[in-house]
């Protein structure tokens, strides 16, 4: 038999190729670097791959279809993976009938990401088995993997990425599909699924019984292995840190973990045990070392410096030489900036002029923090920007609360800013609020993804489309406004000081589409248009 | 070059085809099948911000990144880049700045970044042929021809 072709893939082709592969019946998840292109790939090779508003939904389409017997995927980065912990803590008690894995992307160095937490603590935290590759063909076998040990103990796993596995390209080969995809039916199971306090009880224990029983057959997984080496250093390690590790010391035995929780400490404490000098390398926080020093293992971690950041071949030499001296500062490039033709420079400049106190939102609008405008005063999570806006309204002095204005995008107003909608109708300030919803017609920020309020699905199919302006008036706003900003136009400016003065709820749309967008939006609205006529 | 790796760097910024011609030059590498990796950060570079691309060929590529000091072959789109990224490469490494290629002599401008694979193409162990498949696999028919001819130009001007 001809071995398979070797392809050049990205860890999130990769884990595409995989999904097609492993047979997943729908992958759901939101947009988010350094996840995006899994979805969209998984449905460039004829998979089922839709966005969500959000993650927290994502994940509870994904668990819909798990319990109904299919293979399902959840994709989003790891921020996301805090709006989707809501359903994560529970479906690890309710089990799953079919096959569960979600994606977490994690991005240490925050190279688009507002943190960089690190979300191995997900896994222990919600108790939940998680997987990490170090490479595309990792991301690819482990991804078959993750849907076996998920549908062997029905749990759902975890395969946590990071940005330099998700971004770097690596050869793989892909390998026989690992199992035909059953055909979903639902059965009823109202003790497993339905997770009121007299099922959650001993649904807990049961998970805590699972877990126990992975650790065990973890001692023996081949996902772990170690890369021989002479005995007088050992480095414990998982994920990109092993690409670092064995080149930083090719000498070194290295024990490398790819199941990474439960932790398999037996094996760990007999590799521990066989080398002289034991160090941990790994990117983050101290969770592996703090996890073996627990179980009473003597093994040495890395200097605090290196908790931050990406580690990189220098960095492991550094970390195993105790070397704490300063690092050299990389010399700075060129920082992204807002496209010179973008509408929204004249959103920032007017807000600029007013003095406004803008609480900002993520987006690629989040640059209307930079020079020249620095028209943005907080930026912390999706969805923000409301709430965070009216917590300034409710409490500041009248003449600066009447300055304050929320700002955010059109998918991250569908993302999390409904609800902040809401709070605004519901629990108005006394001096009003001005919510300005930057509607460019895509998630330009990750790469122009479509999301409810274009009207169009990730393929880029039309469907349903969610008008904001509606929705708005719907729930209460009085004054909705919607206008086009554009060069030599004052309407925005004029609109905005109405807003202003008015101490009452306004919601002013600015709607122009991206201009990254336009070509592909022309020939779009040809072809539907074409679709229409056609008899 | 039996175990031998190879390091390149290219640096550019976004929108000047930095990423494309990385992977030309990984794929002309895949192709004579050697172990490749190629490394990059996507997201807010896509705002015309700062571009590197890391490719590292050889028998056993381990880390996909290129370390400061360790390039062999540093490729530059724009000349404000060379300062932010001269540290990468190795002190007998290569540089490679537009001013290795005639670019009048371009059929179009927008194919500065193959031509300067043809420039880099001089001095490494990959056939031609490998080079021309990656670039007819790379393209849109229509463009391949353009930067069939942008590669040959850089190749022919450089000198190893």
């Amino acid at each position: 038999m001809p071995s398979p072709k070797r392809q050049l893939l990205s860890g999130n082709e990769a884990i595409a190729l995989a999904a097609r592969d492993a047979g997943v019946a729908l992958g759901a998840g939101y947009p988010g670097t350094p996840s995006t292109e899994i979805l969209e790939r998984f449905s460039e090779l004829g998979g089922k791959g839709q966005w969500s508003p959000n993650e927290k939904v994502a994940l509870e389409v994904a668990i819909g279809a798990a319990f109904s017997g299919a293979r399902a995927l959840a994709t989003m980065k790891h921020v996301g993976l805090n709006v989707a912990a809501d359903p994560l803590f529970t479906v690890a008690y309710t089990g799953v009938t079919g096959g569960l894995v979600i994606i977490s992307a994690d991005d240490p160095g925050m190279a688009s990401s507002q943190n960089e937490q690190d979300n191995r603590r997900y896994a222990v935290a919600a108790g939940v088995p998680m997987l990490e590759p170090s490479d595309s063909q990792e991301a690819y076998d482990f991804l078959l993997a993750a849907f076996e040990i998920s549908e062997r103990w029905n749990l759902p796993v975890i395969l946590r990425v990071t940005t330099r596995v998700c971004h770097s390209y690596t050869v793989v080969q892909a390998r026989r599909p690992n199992g035909a995809p059953k055909l979903p039916e639902f059965e009823r199971d109202i003790r497993t699924r339905v997770m009121i306090p007299a099922n959650a009880r001993p649904a807990h224990k049961r998970l805590r019984q699972k877990l126990s029983e992975i650790e065990e057959w973890n001692e023996s997984c081949s996902l772990n292995r170690i890369a021989p080496g002479d005995n007088q250093l050992g480095i414990i390690t998982s994920g990109i840190s092993f690409m670092h590790a064995r080149e930083a010391a090719p000498e070194a035995s290295v024990l490398k973990l790819g199941l990474t929780h439960p932790l398999p400490m037996k094996r760990i404490a007999a590799f521990v045990r066989s080398v002289k000098r034991c160090v941990v390398i790994e990117e983050g926080d101290p969770c592996l070392v703090e996890a073996i020093r627990a179980a009473g293992m003597n093994v040495e971690g890395k200097a605090e410096m290196y908790r931050f950041g990406e580690l990189t071949v220098p960095r492991v030499r550094r970390i195993l030489n105790n070397d704490t001296s300063p690092e050299p500062a990389p010399p700075p490039g060129k920082p992204p900036q807002l496209c010179d033709a973008c509408q929204y420079r004249l959103v920032f400049e007017t807000l600029r002029e007013r003095d406004c106190i803008v609480a900002g939102d993520i987006g690629c609008y989040t640059l209307g923090v930079l020079k020249p405008f620095e028209a943005m005063d907080s930026v912390v999570c999706m969805g923000a920007s409301l709430g965070v806006g009216l917590g300034m309204r409710h409490v500041l002095p009248p003449e600066q609360a009447r300055r304050v204005v929320s700002v955010i995008g059109d998918s991250t107003f569908v993302h999390s800013g409904i609800s902040g909608l809401v709070e605004m109708v519901y629990n108005p300030p006394a001096e009003g609020h001005v919510l300005i919803i930057l509607d460019n017609g895509t998630t330009a920020m990750t790469g122009q993804q479509e999301n409810p309020a274009t009207g169009r699905k990730l393929d880029h199919e039309p469907t349903n489309k969610l008008v904001v302006e509606d929705l708005a008036r719907l729930l209460g706003v009085k004054r909705v406004h919607v206008i086009e900003p554009r060069l030599g136009s004052n309407e925005f400016a004029r609109i905005l000081d109405e807003c202003l003065a008015s101490r009452e709820l306004c919601v002013i749309v600015a709607r122009r589409p991206c201009i990254l967008i336009m070509k592909r939006l022309r020939e779009l609205e040809q072809c539907e248009c074409e679709t229409k006529e056609a008899p | 070059m039996s175990d031998q790796l190879i390091n390149v760097v290219i640096a550019g910024l976004g929108g000047q085809g930095v990423l494309k011609a990385s992977d030309i030059l990984a794929d002309a590498a895949l192709r004579t099948g050697l172990d490749v990796k190629k490394s990059e950060i996507k997201g807010m570079s896509q705002r015309g911000g700062s571009v590197t691309s890391d490719v590292r060929f050889g028998r056993m590529v381990l880390s996909p990144m290129v370390s400061p000091g360790e390039a062999d072959y540093l490729l530059v789109l724009e000349p404000t880049q060379v300062e932010a990224n001269k540290r990468y490469l190795k002190p007998d490494g290569v540089l490679i700045t537009p001013d290795a290629v005639a670019i009048a002599e371009l059929p179009n401008k927008k194919s500065l970044n193959v031509a300067l694979l043809g420039a880099l193409s001089v001095h490494l162990p990959l056939p031609e042929a490998e080079w021309l498949e990656a670039l007819r696999e790379g393209f849109p028919a229509d463009l391949f021809a353009v930067n069939r001819q942008a590669f040959l130009t850089g190749r022919a001007g450089a000198t190893a």
